[in-house]
C-alpha cells in the first residue's frame, strides 16, 4: 500500500485535531499506581507553590499532581465539578450549599473524628451542613483595618472606635495628596459585604435561618458609608486593589481595609508606624466586627479514587500538623485553622499580629452557609448603589431582604 | 472518481462539521433545554420548571438593567465608531505621501488584545490616582484627580469604555472604508466637478456616501454584532475579585456571573441567554429590513 501526500496530510490533520481537543487536568492516565489531582488557587506568597508540591510528594499511597491555578479560581472549580475531568482534591472557599446539596462534594465528617474540637468553630461552621462536614479548613484568613499612626497623630485623630468616628477620621485625614480611607476600588461594596451589618449587631442570616438585617437601624448603618463617598474621603481607582497594601504603603491613603496576609509586608516597610483595628461598632446594639474565612480542602464526588482522596486529605490537613503550621506561617501570614497550632505560633503572639488573633477570637464572623451567591449579588449591588449613588438604604435593603428570603426558602426546601 | 471526490469532501469538511456540531449546536440546544429546568450546579437536571426561569429572569431588575445598558451602549458606539472610522478613511485617502504608513498606524490597534488594551486603559491611562496619565494631564491644569472607573456621577466609566473600544476598532473599519473609497470611479468626481459640484460636503453627500452604501451596510452590521458581543473590555475594566458593580453591566457579564459564577444557576443563565438571543434576532431582522438587505438593483 502506498501512502500519498494527501492521505498523509489528511491523517495528520485529523490527529492534530484530536490532540488539540485534549487538556491537562492533572489526573493523568499513564504510569503505575493510583494518581490524584489536587487544585489550589494561586497564592501570592513566594514559596507556597513549592511547599504544597513538597507535601504532595511526601504522600506515599498515591502520586499526587498539584495544579496551581491563577485567575478566577472559584469559577474554575465550580465549572470543573460538573465534569469528569475536574480535580480529585481541591481547596475551596466554601463549598457552597448548592454544591453540597447537589452532591458535588463528599462528606468528610469522619476525617475529623477525635480532633473536631481543635478546629476553630467559626470557620468550621460554614463548612457544616445538617451536622455533616464537607470541607477541612486549611488556614484562617481575616480582614482588618490598617492605619498609619504618624498620619493620625499629625491630624490629631484618634484610632476610630465607632463608625461615626471612622467617617470623621477619614474626612480629617484627606488632603490633596492622601485620601483618608481605602475600601477597594469599588468604594467598599465588594470587600465589606456584611461586615458593617455585623458591626451594627445584625447577622446576615439568623441561627434559625431568617434574614438578620430586616431592620431600619441596619439601613441607617449602611447609609453612613455613603458619607465616606460624599465627603470624597475614599481612595478610588488605585493601581492595586484592597487585598494588596501598596496604596497604604505608597501614602495614597491613611487607612486601608485589607487582609492579615498583608501584615508582614506592612511591618517590613513601615516598622512600628502602623496599627490594626476591627471594623468599628455602630449603634446601641453594635460591636466591632472582622470577617474570617478559610479555604478548605474538599473532595470531588466525581473522583475516581474517592477513598484514597479522602485519605490524602486526612493525611495532609488533619494528621500532618507540621505541614499545616508550615503552610500557614512560613510563606504568607495566616492563622492556623487548628486552635492548638494557633496557640503555639510564635509570630502571632506580639504586636499587631496578636491584635489580629484577638479580633478573630472576640469579633470574628464567617459568612453563613445560607448566604447564597445570588443573595450576595443582590446585597452587593444594593450596597454599591447606597455608597456611590446615595440610594435610599431602606428601600434598597427591602429589595435585598425579599431576594435573600426567596433564596433561603429555595435552599431549605 | 465521484466516490473519491465525496470521500475527500468529508475528509476535509467532516472534522469541522463535527467540531461545529459538538462545540456549537449541541451546547446551544442543551442550553435551551436547561432553561426549562432547575439546574443549580448540574448540566443534567431532573426537575422541570417550565417557564419559571424565564419569568424570574424577566422580573429580575438587574437583568433588565443590563439589557438597557447594552442597548444604550449599542446606540452610542455604533454611530460614533462608524463616523470616526469613516473620517479616518477619508483623511488617509487624501494623503499623497506615506499613505501606507498612516494606514498601518491606524490599523495596528486592531491587532491588540481586548484584555491587554483594557488593562492599559484601567491601570495606566485612566488610573484613578494622581500619577495616572489622564489625571497627570488634569493636574497640569490644576484639577483634582478623577476616579474614572469608580465615579458614577458623572458616569466617567463610559468615557473609558468607549475610548478603548474606539481605539481597538476604528482602524479595522477604516480599512474597510478605504477599500470602498478606492473602488469609486474617479470619473464620477470629474463629472461632478464639471457640473459645478464643490469639493467637500456636497461631493461627500451626493457621490461618496451613496457609492459607499455596500461598505456602510457591512460596517454597520459588523459594529452591531460586535456591540452585542461586548464582554471583554467591560469585564476587564470593571470587575474585581469580589464581582462586578451594578452599573455598565452588559447582559453577557450578568449571565456569566449567574451561570458560571459560584451560583452556578445554569437554568436561569440559559433562560437569560435565550432571551438575549431573541432580542438580538429581533434587532437584526429590524436592521436588515431598515437597510433593505438583499435588495437588488431591480427592486428600486
Amino acid at each position: 500500500m502506498t501512502i500519498s501526500r494527501r492521505t498523509l496530510l489528511a491523517a495528520g490533520a485529523g490527529t492534530g485535531l484530536l490532540a488539540a481537543c485534549g487538556s491537562n487536568t492533572g489526573r493523568g492516565g499513564g504510569g503505575s499506581g493510583p494518581r490524584l489531582s489536587q487544585w489550589y488557587h494561586q497564592y501570592g506568597e513566594p514559596g507556597t507553590e513549592r511547599a504544597v508540591q513538597r507535601y504532595a510528594a511526601a504522600f506515599k499511597k498515591a502520586e499526587v499532581s498539584v495544579q496551581w491555578r491563577p485567575g478566577n479560581y472559584d469559577q474554575q472549580t465550580a465549572a470543573a465539578l460538573l465534569t469528569d475531568s475536574g480535580p480529585d482534591v481541591f481547596e475551596v472557599n466554601g463549598p457552597t450549599l448548592d454544591q453540597i446539596r447537589g452532591g458535588q462534594v463528599l462528606d468528610l465528617t469522619d476525617l475529623l473524628a477525635g480532633v473536631k474540637d481543635d478546629f476553630n468553630p467559626a470557620v468550621l461552621a460554614p463548612k457544616t451542613h445538617e451536622g455533616r462536614i464537607y470541607g477541612i479548613p486549611q488556614v484562617i484568613d481575616m480582614q482588618l483595618l490598617y492605619y498609619r499612626k504618624s498620619l493620625l497623630r499629625d491630624a490629631g485623630v484618634e484610632p476610630p472606635a465607632t463608625l461615626d468616628a471612622l467617617v470623621e477620621a477619614a474626612r480629617k485625614l484627606t488632603d490633596g495628596r492622601t485620601k483618608g480611607l481605602f475600601l477597594g476600588n469599588d468604594g467598599g461594596a465588594g470587600v465589606l459585604g456584611g461586615t458593617p451589618l455585623y458591626a451594627a449587631g445584625f447577622p446576615l442570616v439568623t441561627d434559625d435561618g431568617r434574614v438578620g438585617f430586616d431592620d431600619p437601624a441596619a439601613a441607617r448603618t449602611l447609609g453612613k458609608l455613603h458619607r465616606l463617598y460624599a465627603d470624597e474621603s475614599l481612595l478610588l481607582g488605585a493601581p492595586a486593589d484592597w487585598s494588596d497594601p501598596s496604596a497604604f504603603l505608597q501614602g495614597l491613603t491613611a487607612m486601608q481595609w485589607s487582609g492579615l496576609w498583608a501584615l508582614p509586608r506592612v511591618r517590613k516597610e513601615l516598622g512600628d508606624d502602623f496599627g490594626v483595628l476591627p471594623f468599628p461598632a455602630d449603634g446601641s446594639r453594635g460591636r466591632p466586627a472582622v470577617p474570617v474565612g478559610a479555604y478548605g480542602a474538599a473532595v470531588s464526588a466525581r473522583s475516581r479514587h474517592k477513598e484514597l482522596a479522602k485519605e490524602y486529605v486526612r493525611w495532609l490537613w488533619v494528621r500532618r500538623t507540621d505541614y499545616q503550621k508550615d503552610f500557614a506561617l512560613s510563606y504568607g501570614f495566616h492563622i492556623p485553622a487548628r486552635r492548638s497550632l494557633a496557640a503555639e505560633a510564635a509570630p502571632l503572639r506580639e504586636g499587631p499580629a496578636a491584635d489580629a488573633v484577638r479580633f478573630t477570637t472576640d469579633h470574628g464572623y464567617a459568612q453563613p452557609l445560607l448566604w447564597t451567591p445570588a443573595g450576595q449579588t443582590a446585597y452587593q449591588d444594593a450596597l454599591s448603589r447606597i455608597i456611590k449613588g446615595g440610594a435610599d438604604p431602606e428601600r434598597e435593603l427591602r429589595a435585598v431582604v425579599r431576594k435573600v428570603t426567596e433564596e433561603i426558602g429555595r435552599v431549605r426546601k | 472518481m465521484r466516490r473519491h471526490r465525496t470521500l475527500w469532501f468529508w475528509v476535509f469538511v467532516g472534522p469541522f462539521a463535527l467540531g461545529l456540531a459538538l462545540f456549537t449546536y449541541v451546547p446551544l440546544l442543551w442550553s435551551v433545554g436547561l432553561s426549562f429546568f432547575d439546574a443549580h450546579n448540574t448540566v443534567t437536571p431532573t426537575r422541570f420548571t417550565g417557564l419559571d426561569n424565564y419569568t424570574a429572569m424577566l422580573r429580575d431588575a438587574a437583568f433588565r438593567d443590563s439589557l438597557k445598558t447594552f442597548l444604550l451602549f449599542t446606540a452610542f458606539i455604533v454611530p460614533v465608531t462608524y463616523g470616526f472610522s469613516l473620517a479616518l478613511a477619508l483623511m488617509v485617502n487624501r494623503v499623497r505621501r506615506a499613505r501606507a504608513f498612516f494606514r498601518s498606524v491606524f490599523f495596528l490597534p486592531a491587532a491588540c488584545s481586548y484584555v491587554v488594551a483594557a488593562l492599559i486603559w484601567k491601570m495606566s491611562i485612566f488610573s484613578g490616582v494622581r500619577f495616572g496619565l489622564a489625571n497627570t494631564v488634569l493636574g497640569l491644569f490644576g484639577s483634582d484627580s478623577v476616579a474614572w472607573l469608580s465615579t458614577t456621577d458623572p458616569p466617567w466609566y463610559w468615557l473609558v469604555i468607549v475610548t478603548v473600544r474606539l481605539w481597538l476598532q476604528a482602524g479595522f473599519y477604516m480599512i474597510l472604508f478605504l477599500a470602498g473609497l478606492q473602488r469609486i470611479d474617479p470619473a464620477l468626481y470629474e463629472a461632478a466637478a464639471v457640473d459645478g459640484a464643490r469639493p467637500g460636503w456636497t461631493v461627500l453627500r451626493h457621490i461618496t456616501l451613496p457609492q459607499l452604501r455596500g461598505t456602510s451596510v457591512a460596517v454597520v452590521l459588523l459594529l452591531v454584532v460586535n456591540a452585542f458581543q461586548a464582554f471583554d473590555e467591560f469585564y476587564n475594566l470593571l470587575s474585581d475579585a469580589r464581582g462586578y458593580p451594578p452599573y455598565a453591566r452588559p447582559p453577557l457579564v450578568y449571565l456569566y456571573y449567574t451561570a458560571l459564577g459560584q451560583g452556578q444557576d445554569l437554568g436561569l443563565g440559559s433562560a437569560g441567554a435565550v432571551i438575549l438571543a431573541l432580542v438580538i434576532a429581533v434587532v437584526t431582522v429590524a436592521q436588515a429590513r431598515w437597510l433593505r438587505l438583499g435588495r437588488t438593483d431591480g427592486d428600486g
